[in-house]
Protein backbone atom coordinates (compact mmCIF):
# COMPACT_ATOMS: atom_id res chain seq x y z
CA UNK A 1 0.00 0.00 0.00
CA UNK A 2 1.42 3.28 -1.15
CA UNK A 3 0.13 7.05 0.14
CA UNK A 4 -1.07 9.37 -2.44
CA UNK A 5 2.02 11.69 -3.03
CA UNK A 6 4.41 8.19 -3.44
CA UNK A 7 1.53 7.57 -5.98
CA UNK A 8 1.77 10.66 -7.67
CA UNK A 9 -1.39 12.35 -6.98
CA UNK A 10 -0.97 16.47 -7.03
CA UNK A 11 -3.39 16.02 -3.66
CA UNK A 12 -2.71 15.21 -0.29
CA UNK A 13 -4.87 13.36 2.49
CA UNK A 14 -4.70 14.11 6.37
CA UNK A 15 -6.38 11.29 8.40
CA UNK A 16 -7.19 11.61 12.43
CA UNK A 17 -7.91 8.84 14.18
CA UNK A 18 -8.58 7.59 17.87
CA UNK A 19 -11.26 6.31 20.07
CA UNK A 20 -14.50 8.28 20.45
CA UNK A 21 -13.94 11.17 23.21
CA UNK A 22 -10.17 11.84 22.09
CA UNK A 23 -10.90 14.98 20.87
CA UNK A 24 -10.07 14.28 17.25
CA UNK A 25 -12.82 15.84 15.59
CA UNK A 26 -12.12 19.22 17.02
CA UNK A 27 -8.78 18.63 16.19
CA UNK A 28 -9.50 18.27 12.46
CA UNK A 29 -12.16 21.06 12.44
CA UNK A 30 -9.35 23.31 13.58
CA UNK A 31 -6.93 22.33 11.21
CA UNK A 32 -9.73 22.91 8.50
CA UNK A 33 -10.31 26.43 10.00
CA UNK A 34 -6.60 27.07 9.78
CA UNK A 35 -5.52 25.86 6.37
CA UNK A 36 -9.04 27.65 4.85
CA UNK A 37 -8.07 30.64 6.19
CA UNK A 38 -4.41 30.07 4.47
CA UNK A 39 -6.35 29.69 1.15
CA UNK A 40 -5.85 26.54 0.83
CA UNK A 41 -8.03 24.45 -0.92
CA UNK A 42 -9.28 21.75 1.62
CA UNK A 43 -11.80 19.41 1.66
CA UNK A 44 -13.54 17.24 4.78
CA UNK A 45 -14.90 13.93 5.08
CA UNK A 46 -16.28 12.07 7.75
CA UNK A 47 -16.49 8.59 8.50
CA UNK A 48 -20.12 6.99 7.58
CA UNK A 49 -21.72 9.93 5.24
CA UNK A 50 -22.28 8.14 2.11
CA UNK A 51 -26.23 10.00 1.41
CA UNK A 52 -26.32 6.91 -0.88
CA UNK A 53 -25.17 4.23 2.09
CA UNK A 54 -26.94 5.55 4.98
CA UNK A 55 -30.39 4.30 4.33
CA UNK A 56 -29.31 0.87 4.84
CA UNK A 57 -26.90 1.51 6.99
CA UNK A 58 -29.42 3.14 9.85
CA UNK A 59 -32.16 0.59 8.96
CA UNK A 60 -29.55 -1.96 9.45
CA UNK A 61 -28.40 -0.17 12.60
CA UNK A 62 -31.90 0.90 14.19
CA UNK A 63 -33.27 -2.68 13.83
CA UNK A 64 -29.97 -4.27 15.04
CA UNK A 65 -29.48 -7.00 11.49
CA UNK A 66 -25.74 -6.22 11.28
CA UNK A 67 -23.22 -9.05 12.04
CA UNK A 68 -19.99 -8.62 12.15
CA UNK A 69 -19.47 -9.92 8.63
CA UNK A 70 -22.42 -6.94 7.11
CA UNK A 71 -21.10 -4.70 9.56
CA UNK A 72 -17.95 -4.44 7.71
CA UNK A 73 -19.37 -4.56 4.22
CA UNK A 74 -21.59 -2.00 4.79
CA UNK A 75 -18.78 0.57 6.00
CA UNK A 76 -16.62 -0.55 3.51
CA UNK A 77 -19.56 -0.24 0.77
CA UNK A 78 -19.72 3.67 2.48
CA UNK A 79 -16.06 4.83 2.48
CA UNK A 80 -15.55 3.15 -1.09
CA UNK A 81 -18.32 5.61 -2.26
CA UNK A 82 -17.08 8.54 -0.93
CA UNK A 83 -13.63 7.47 -1.66
CA UNK A 84 -14.27 6.95 -5.79
CA UNK A 85 -16.75 9.49 -5.81
CA UNK A 86 -15.06 12.40 -4.09
CA UNK A 87 -11.75 11.68 -2.36
CA UNK A 88 -10.37 10.25 -5.47
CA UNK A 89 -11.77 13.08 -7.91
CA UNK A 90 -10.59 15.71 -5.11
CA UNK A 91 -6.73 14.76 -4.37
CA UNK A 92 -6.49 14.36 -8.36
CA UNK A 93 -7.63 18.01 -8.61
CA UNK A 94 -4.88 18.65 -6.10
CA UNK A 95 -6.66 19.37 -2.74
CA UNK A 96 -6.12 18.72 0.42
CA UNK A 97 -8.42 15.91 2.29
CA UNK A 98 -9.22 15.76 5.60
CA UNK A 99 -10.66 12.46 6.90
CA UNK A 100 -12.41 12.62 10.42
CA UNK A 101 -11.20 8.17 10.58
CA UNK A 102 -9.99 6.95 7.53
CA UNK A 103 -9.63 2.65 7.19
CA UNK A 104 -7.43 2.06 10.00
CA UNK A 105 -10.90 2.94 11.86
CA UNK A 106 -12.79 -0.03 10.26
CA UNK A 107 -9.09 -2.63 10.60
CA UNK A 108 -9.69 -1.74 13.99
CA UNK A 109 -13.23 -2.28 14.74
CA UNK A 110 -14.10 -4.96 12.41
CA UNK A 111 -11.23 -7.14 14.00
CA UNK A 112 -12.23 -5.72 17.60
CA UNK A 113 -15.79 -7.83 16.41
CA UNK A 114 -14.42 -10.93 15.28
CA UNK A 115 -13.59 -10.45 11.31
CA UNK A 116 -10.36 -11.89 10.22
CA UNK A 117 -7.78 -9.00 10.01
CA UNK A 118 -6.80 -9.91 6.68
CA UNK A 119 -10.21 -10.04 5.10
CA UNK A 120 -10.95 -7.00 6.40
CA UNK A 121 -7.34 -5.28 5.19
CA UNK A 122 -7.53 -6.84 1.67
CA UNK A 123 -10.93 -5.45 1.32
CA UNK A 124 -9.95 -1.76 1.60
CA UNK A 125 -6.66 -2.27 -0.36
CA UNK A 126 -8.09 -0.12 -2.76
CA UNK A 127 -7.53 2.34 -0.96
CA UNK A 128 -3.82 4.51 -0.83
CA UNK A 129 -2.75 5.41 2.15
CA UNK A 130 -3.39 8.54 3.98
CA UNK A 131 0.21 11.13 3.69
CA UNK A 132 -0.52 11.72 7.11
CA UNK A 133 -1.89 10.03 9.85
CA UNK A 134 -2.81 11.50 13.37
CA UNK A 135 -3.10 9.00 16.14
CA UNK A 136 -5.40 10.75 19.47
CA UNK A 137 -4.16 8.75 22.36
CA UNK A 138 -5.76 9.57 25.44
CA UNK A 139 -5.95 7.54 28.47
CA UNK A 140 -8.81 5.71 27.90
CA UNK A 141 -10.73 6.36 31.46
CA UNK A 142 -10.45 10.43 30.15
CA UNK A 143 -11.71 9.28 26.79
CA UNK A 144 -14.69 6.81 28.50
CA UNK A 145 -15.49 10.13 30.22
CA UNK A 146 -15.77 12.41 27.72
CA UNK A 147 -18.50 10.37 26.17
CA UNK A 148 -19.92 8.78 29.11
CA UNK A 149 -20.24 11.68 31.61
CA UNK A 150 -23.45 13.17 30.85
CA UNK A 151 -24.61 9.51 30.39
CA UNK A 152 -25.87 9.49 27.04
CA UNK A 153 -28.10 6.83 25.44
CA UNK A 154 -25.69 4.67 23.79
CA UNK A 155 -26.91 2.80 20.68
CA UNK A 156 -26.36 -0.77 20.46
CA UNK A 157 -23.67 -0.80 18.06
CA UNK A 158 -21.69 1.56 19.29
CA UNK A 159 -21.44 0.37 22.48
CA UNK A 160 -20.44 -2.70 20.50
CA UNK A 161 -23.37 -4.48 22.14
CA UNK A 162 -23.31 -6.99 19.75
CA UNK A 163 -20.47 -8.62 20.83
CA UNK A 164 -22.16 -9.71 24.00
CA UNK A 165 -19.25 -8.03 26.29
CA UNK A 166 -21.62 -7.32 28.92
CA UNK A 167 -25.22 -6.73 29.58
CA UNK A 168 -24.88 -3.00 30.33
CA UNK A 169 -24.13 -0.52 27.65
CA UNK A 170 -22.07 1.16 29.48
CA UNK A 171 -19.77 -1.63 30.63
CA UNK A 172 -20.15 -2.65 27.08
CA UNK A 173 -18.65 0.24 25.92
CA UNK A 174 -15.58 0.61 28.01
CA UNK A 175 -14.65 -3.01 27.20
CA UNK A 176 -14.65 -2.27 23.52
CA UNK A 177 -12.98 1.04 23.48
CA UNK A 178 -10.34 -0.72 25.22
CA UNK A 179 -10.11 -3.57 22.66
CA UNK A 180 -9.94 -1.14 19.85
CA UNK A 181 -7.33 1.00 21.50
CA UNK A 182 -5.64 -1.91 21.74
CA UNK A 183 -6.08 -2.38 18.14
CA UNK A 184 -5.09 1.27 17.15
CA UNK A 185 -1.49 0.96 19.25
CA UNK A 186 -0.68 -2.52 17.35
CA UNK A 187 -0.91 -0.99 14.05
CA UNK A 188 0.63 2.52 15.56
CA UNK A 189 4.34 1.88 13.81
CA UNK A 190 3.35 -0.26 11.09
CA UNK A 191 1.21 2.86 8.98
CA UNK A 192 3.58 5.57 10.80
CA UNK A 193 1.09 6.95 13.26
CA UNK A 194 2.00 10.13 14.58
CA UNK A 195 0.94 9.67 17.74
CA UNK A 196 -0.54 12.96 19.81
CA UNK A 197 -0.88 13.48 23.64
CA UNK A 198 -4.37 13.86 23.53
CA UNK A 199 -4.40 14.81 27.26
CA UNK A 200 -2.86 17.82 26.66
CA UNK A 201 -4.99 20.83 25.89
CA UNK A 202 -6.68 22.14 22.96
CA UNK A 203 -4.78 25.01 21.84
CA UNK A 204 -1.17 23.03 22.58
CA UNK A 205 -2.20 19.85 20.30
CA UNK A 206 -3.65 22.32 17.76
CA UNK A 207 -0.27 23.58 17.64
CA UNK A 208 1.57 20.81 17.16
CA UNK A 209 -0.80 19.35 14.33
CA UNK A 210 -0.56 22.59 12.25
CA UNK A 211 3.32 22.59 12.66
CA UNK A 212 3.73 19.44 11.85
CA UNK A 213 1.38 19.90 8.57
CA UNK A 214 3.47 22.87 7.53
CA UNK A 215 6.85 20.86 8.33
CA UNK A 216 5.34 17.55 6.01
CA UNK A 217 3.29 19.21 3.24
CA UNK A 218 4.06 21.90 1.22
CA UNK A 219 0.77 24.19 1.58
CA UNK A 220 2.20 26.98 -1.00
CA UNK A 221 1.82 24.86 -3.44
CA UNK A 222 -2.13 23.65 -2.55
CA UNK A 223 -3.01 27.41 -2.63
CA UNK A 224 -5.81 28.56 -4.66
CA UNK A 225 -4.49 31.52 -6.96
CA UNK A 226 -6.61 33.95 -5.59
CA UNK A 227 -8.35 34.51 -2.06
CA UNK A 228 -11.75 33.24 -1.81
CA UNK A 229 -14.52 35.35 -2.64
CA UNK A 230 -16.31 36.88 -0.36
CA UNK A 231 -20.36 36.63 -0.06
CA UNK A 232 -22.55 39.44 -1.26
CA UNK A 233 -23.37 41.83 1.74
CA UNK A 234 -26.50 41.99 3.03
CA UNK A 235 -27.48 45.15 1.50
CA UNK A 236 -26.67 44.34 -1.99
CA UNK A 237 -29.08 41.52 -2.10
CA UNK A 238 -31.69 43.58 -0.45
CA UNK A 239 -31.20 46.01 -3.26
CA UNK A 240 -31.72 43.58 -5.75
CA UNK A 241 -34.75 42.38 -4.47
CA UNK A 242 -35.76 45.82 -4.66
CA UNK A 243 -35.18 46.30 -8.18
CA UNK A 244 -37.55 43.22 -8.74
CA UNK A 245 -40.21 44.89 -7.02
CA UNK A 246 -40.33 47.59 -9.88
CA UNK A 247 -40.39 45.96 -13.23
CA UNK A 248 -40.67 49.55 -14.36
CA UNK A 249 -36.92 50.32 -13.56
CA UNK B 1 -41.23 -40.95 -9.84
CA UNK B 2 -44.35 -43.14 -10.82
CA UNK B 3 -42.04 -45.35 -12.08
CA UNK B 4 -40.17 -45.97 -9.09
CA UNK B 5 -41.57 -48.70 -6.78
CA UNK B 6 -39.98 -47.41 -3.62
CA UNK B 7 -42.43 -44.16 -2.87
CA UNK B 8 -41.65 -44.41 0.83
CA UNK B 9 -38.12 -44.56 0.74
CA UNK B 10 -36.35 -40.83 0.96
CA UNK B 11 -32.49 -40.31 0.69
CA UNK B 12 -31.30 -38.90 3.73
CA UNK B 13 -28.41 -36.23 2.51
CA UNK B 14 -24.87 -37.99 2.80
CA UNK B 15 -22.56 -35.10 4.10
CA UNK B 16 -19.66 -34.53 1.90
CA UNK B 17 -16.63 -31.54 2.26
CA UNK B 18 -17.86 -28.60 4.16
CA UNK B 19 -15.58 -25.49 3.84
CA UNK B 20 -15.50 -21.78 3.17
CA UNK B 21 -13.53 -20.36 0.54
CA UNK B 22 -11.50 -18.50 2.67
CA UNK B 23 -11.89 -17.35 6.27
CA UNK B 24 -15.80 -17.87 6.15
CA UNK B 25 -18.07 -15.93 8.69
CA UNK B 26 -17.10 -15.90 12.62
CA UNK B 27 -18.34 -18.63 14.49
CA UNK B 28 -19.54 -20.76 11.94
CA UNK B 29 -18.76 -24.38 12.09
CA UNK B 30 -18.87 -25.82 8.51
CA UNK B 31 -19.94 -29.38 9.71
CA UNK B 32 -22.41 -28.34 11.39
CA UNK B 33 -24.12 -26.98 7.99
CA UNK B 34 -25.41 -30.34 7.71
CA UNK B 35 -28.11 -28.87 4.48
CA UNK B 36 -26.86 -28.99 0.76
CA UNK B 37 -25.99 -26.04 -1.16
CA UNK B 38 -26.85 -25.98 -4.88
CA UNK B 39 -25.89 -22.96 -7.02
CA UNK B 40 -27.46 -22.84 -10.54
CA UNK B 41 -25.86 -19.77 -12.68
CA UNK B 42 -26.11 -18.15 -16.00
CA UNK B 43 -27.00 -14.93 -17.72
CA UNK B 44 -30.64 -13.58 -18.09
CA UNK B 45 -32.44 -16.23 -20.22
CA UNK B 46 -30.29 -18.86 -19.76
CA UNK B 47 -33.38 -20.96 -18.10
CA UNK B 48 -31.87 -20.34 -14.50
CA UNK B 49 -35.39 -19.87 -13.11
CA UNK B 50 -37.23 -22.97 -15.31
CA UNK B 51 -34.50 -24.98 -14.24
CA UNK B 52 -34.67 -24.09 -10.18
CA UNK B 53 -38.57 -24.56 -10.07
CA UNK B 54 -38.11 -27.94 -11.85
CA UNK B 55 -35.40 -28.81 -9.28
CA UNK B 56 -38.04 -27.57 -6.21
CA UNK B 57 -40.57 -29.59 -7.98
CA UNK B 58 -38.13 -33.01 -8.12
CA UNK B 59 -36.68 -32.43 -4.62
CA UNK B 60 -39.56 -31.50 -2.45
CA UNK B 61 -41.45 -34.69 -4.22
CA UNK B 62 -38.57 -36.50 -3.35
CA UNK B 63 -39.33 -35.37 -0.10
CA UNK B 64 -36.41 -32.70 0.84
CA UNK B 65 -36.93 -29.22 2.18
CA UNK B 66 -36.06 -26.50 -0.26
CA UNK B 67 -34.92 -22.60 -0.14
CA UNK B 68 -34.47 -20.70 -2.60
CA UNK B 69 -32.31 -17.57 -2.60
CA UNK B 70 -31.09 -15.11 -5.06
CA UNK B 71 -29.08 -11.56 -5.69
CA UNK B 72 -30.41 -8.57 -4.52
CA UNK B 73 -33.40 -9.97 -2.38
CA UNK B 74 -31.67 -9.29 1.36
CA UNK B 75 -33.62 -7.20 3.72
CA UNK B 76 -30.82 -5.22 4.84
CA UNK B 77 -29.93 -3.13 1.49
CA UNK B 78 -32.04 -4.80 -1.47
CA UNK B 79 -33.64 -1.51 -1.67
CA UNK B 80 -31.10 0.73 -1.42
CA UNK B 81 -29.35 -1.37 -3.68
CA UNK B 82 -31.99 -0.89 -6.58
CA UNK B 83 -32.23 2.74 -5.95
CA UNK B 84 -28.86 3.30 -6.70
CA UNK B 85 -29.01 0.96 -9.97
CA UNK B 86 -31.64 3.18 -11.06
CA UNK B 87 -29.79 6.55 -11.17
CA UNK B 88 -26.30 4.40 -12.03
CA UNK B 89 -24.46 6.38 -9.99
CA UNK B 90 -22.36 4.19 -7.74
CA UNK B 91 -19.00 3.54 -9.07
CA UNK B 92 -17.72 0.18 -9.56
CA UNK B 93 -16.01 -0.80 -6.15
CA UNK B 94 -18.92 0.71 -4.22
CA UNK B 95 -21.74 -1.26 -6.28
CA UNK B 96 -19.43 -4.15 -6.03
CA UNK B 97 -18.99 -4.04 -1.85
CA UNK B 98 -22.74 -3.01 -1.98
CA UNK B 99 -23.83 -6.25 -3.62
CA UNK B 100 -21.20 -8.43 -1.50
CA UNK B 101 -23.35 -6.91 1.84
CA UNK B 102 -26.43 -7.94 -0.24
CA UNK B 103 -24.90 -11.48 -0.62
CA UNK B 104 -23.80 -11.74 3.08
CA UNK B 105 -26.79 -10.71 4.50
CA UNK B 106 -28.50 -13.51 2.83
CA UNK B 107 -25.38 -15.83 3.45
CA UNK B 108 -26.03 -15.56 7.33
CA UNK B 109 -29.68 -14.76 7.60
CA UNK B 110 -30.82 -17.31 5.00
CA UNK B 111 -28.24 -19.84 3.56
CA UNK B 112 -26.60 -20.49 6.87
CA UNK B 113 -29.26 -21.06 8.93
CA UNK B 114 -31.43 -23.15 6.42
CA UNK B 115 -28.36 -25.56 5.53
CA UNK B 116 -27.86 -25.90 9.87
CA UNK B 117 -31.41 -26.80 9.77
CA UNK B 118 -30.72 -29.68 7.05
CA UNK B 119 -32.51 -27.93 4.03
CA UNK B 120 -31.67 -28.01 0.10
CA UNK B 121 -30.97 -24.50 -0.42
CA UNK B 122 -31.63 -23.49 -4.32
CA UNK B 123 -29.58 -20.46 -5.26
CA UNK B 124 -30.31 -18.52 -8.23
CA UNK B 125 -26.66 -17.06 -8.95
CA UNK B 126 -24.15 -17.30 -6.68
CA UNK B 127 -20.86 -15.42 -5.79
CA UNK B 128 -19.91 -16.19 -9.26
CA UNK B 129 -21.90 -14.13 -11.42
CA UNK B 130 -20.85 -11.20 -8.68
CA UNK B 131 -17.19 -11.70 -8.84
CA UNK B 132 -17.83 -12.19 -12.96
CA UNK B 133 -19.47 -8.37 -13.23
CA UNK B 134 -16.86 -6.99 -11.37
CA UNK B 135 -14.01 -8.24 -13.18
CA UNK B 136 -15.42 -7.39 -16.72
CA UNK B 137 -15.60 -3.90 -14.74
CA UNK B 138 -11.80 -3.88 -14.63
CA UNK B 139 -11.57 -5.52 -10.50
CA UNK B 140 -8.80 -7.14 -9.64
CA UNK B 141 -9.46 -11.29 -8.87
CA UNK B 142 -7.19 -11.69 -6.20
CA UNK B 143 -9.14 -8.57 -4.25
CA UNK B 144 -12.64 -10.33 -5.64
CA UNK B 145 -11.15 -14.06 -4.22
CA UNK B 146 -10.50 -12.19 -0.94
CA UNK B 147 -14.06 -10.65 -0.57
CA UNK B 148 -16.03 -13.54 -0.95
CA UNK B 149 -13.69 -15.75 0.88
CA UNK B 150 -17.02 -15.48 3.26
CA UNK B 151 -18.77 -17.61 1.38
CA UNK B 152 -19.61 -21.00 1.35
CA UNK B 153 -18.35 -23.87 -1.02
CA UNK B 154 -21.91 -25.02 -2.59
CA UNK B 155 -22.13 -28.79 -3.01
CA UNK B 156 -22.88 -27.98 -7.05
CA UNK B 157 -22.52 -25.50 -8.92
CA UNK B 158 -24.28 -25.46 -12.39
CA UNK B 159 -23.89 -22.77 -15.09
CA UNK B 160 -25.66 -22.51 -17.78
CA UNK B 161 -24.01 -21.54 -20.82
CA UNK B 162 -25.62 -20.10 -23.51
CA UNK B 163 -24.34 -18.33 -26.58
CA UNK B 164 -25.04 -14.85 -26.60
CA UNK B 165 -27.05 -14.08 -30.06
CA UNK B 166 -29.21 -16.88 -28.26
CA UNK B 167 -29.55 -14.66 -24.94
CA UNK B 168 -30.94 -11.84 -26.97
CA UNK B 169 -33.24 -14.04 -28.86
CA UNK B 170 -34.37 -14.99 -25.30
CA UNK B 171 -34.73 -11.77 -24.01
CA UNK B 172 -36.26 -10.53 -26.89
CA UNK B 173 -39.11 -13.27 -27.14
CA UNK B 174 -39.61 -12.21 -22.85
CA UNK B 175 -39.29 -9.17 -22.71
CA UNK B 176 -39.02 -7.21 -25.70
CA UNK B 177 -36.50 -5.11 -24.57
CA UNK B 178 -32.73 -5.73 -23.21
CA UNK B 179 -32.20 -5.10 -19.49
CA UNK B 180 -29.65 -2.05 -19.22
CA UNK B 181 -27.27 -3.78 -17.08
CA UNK B 182 -27.44 -7.13 -18.25
CA UNK B 183 -26.35 -5.36 -21.67
CA UNK B 184 -23.30 -4.01 -19.48
CA UNK B 185 -24.56 -0.44 -20.89
CA UNK B 186 -22.76 1.22 -17.78
CA UNK B 187 -19.50 -0.25 -19.50
CA UNK B 188 -20.03 2.10 -22.97
CA UNK B 189 -19.11 -0.73 -25.19
CA UNK B 190 -21.37 0.80 -27.49
CA UNK B 191 -24.15 3.24 -27.87
CA UNK B 192 -26.19 0.09 -29.74
CA UNK B 193 -28.08 -1.92 -27.02
CA UNK B 194 -27.97 -4.73 -29.46
CA UNK B 195 -24.02 -4.62 -29.47
CA UNK B 196 -23.37 -4.18 -26.00
CA UNK B 197 -25.16 -6.89 -25.10
CA UNK B 198 -23.53 -9.00 -27.28
CA UNK B 199 -20.37 -8.09 -25.99
CA UNK B 200 -20.66 -7.80 -22.63
CA UNK B 201 -22.36 -11.24 -22.65
CA UNK B 202 -19.74 -12.94 -24.37
CA UNK B 203 -17.23 -11.11 -21.80
CA UNK B 204 -19.38 -12.23 -19.02
CA UNK B 205 -18.91 -15.92 -20.46
CA UNK B 206 -14.89 -15.11 -20.70
CA UNK B 207 -14.65 -14.22 -16.86
CA UNK B 208 -16.91 -17.11 -15.74
CA UNK B 209 -14.18 -19.63 -17.82
CA UNK B 210 -11.45 -17.76 -16.01
CA UNK B 211 -13.59 -18.44 -12.81
CA UNK B 212 -13.61 -21.89 -13.28
CA UNK B 213 -10.43 -22.64 -13.35
CA UNK B 214 -10.56 -21.28 -9.95
CA UNK B 215 -13.85 -22.62 -8.33
CA UNK B 216 -14.25 -26.19 -10.69
CA UNK B 217 -17.89 -25.73 -11.29
CA UNK B 218 -19.91 -27.17 -14.02
CA UNK B 219 -20.58 -26.06 -17.24
CA UNK B 220 -23.56 -26.85 -18.81
CA UNK B 221 -24.60 -26.46 -22.68
CA UNK B 222 -27.79 -23.85 -22.02
CA UNK B 223 -28.31 -24.10 -25.94
CA UNK B 224 -30.50 -27.73 -25.43
CA UNK B 225 -34.16 -28.42 -24.29
CA UNK B 226 -35.27 -27.58 -21.05
CA UNK B 227 -36.19 -30.62 -20.42
CA UNK B 228 -32.74 -32.19 -21.72
CA UNK B 229 -31.04 -29.52 -18.99
CA UNK B 230 -33.67 -30.75 -16.18
CA UNK B 231 -32.37 -34.28 -16.45
CA UNK B 232 -28.45 -33.86 -16.57
CA UNK B 233 -29.16 -31.88 -13.36
CA UNK B 234 -31.17 -34.08 -11.67
CA UNK B 235 -29.03 -36.97 -11.86
CA UNK B 236 -26.17 -34.07 -10.91
CA UNK B 237 -28.27 -33.42 -8.02
CA UNK B 238 -28.95 -36.87 -7.09
CA UNK B 239 -25.33 -37.98 -6.94
CA UNK B 240 -24.61 -34.88 -4.36
CA UNK B 241 -27.23 -36.13 -2.32
CA UNK B 242 -25.70 -39.66 -2.17
CA UNK B 243 -22.21 -38.03 -1.00
CA UNK B 244 -20.64 -38.53 -4.22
Amino acid sequence: MKTFAELDFPGRLIAVEGLDGSGKSTQIYLLKRWLEAEGVRVYFSEWNSSELVKSATSKGKKRELLTPTTFSLIHATDFADRYERHLLPLLRAGYIVLCDRYIFTAFARDVVRGCPPAWVRGMYNFAALPDLTFFFKADLEVSLNRILDGRPKLKFFEAGMDLRLSPDPYESFRIFQGRILEQYLAMSTEFNFVVMDANQRVEAQQGVVRQLVSERIDLSRFKRESPLPLPPPMRQKAGLLDLDDDPAE
Amino acid sequence: MKKNNHHNHIVVPRPGRRRFYGHGIPGVLPKELVGKLIVVEGADGSGRSTQIAALVESLETSGHATVQVGLKRSTLVSEELERAQEGNILSRTTLGLFYATDFADQLENIILPALKAGFIVLADRYIYTLMARDMVRGMDEAWLKNLYGIALEPDAVFYLEVEAEELVQRNLAKNATLDYWESGMDLGLSRDVFDSFVQYQTAMQAAFRQLQKTYGFTIVNGNRSVVAITGELRKKIGAVLEGK
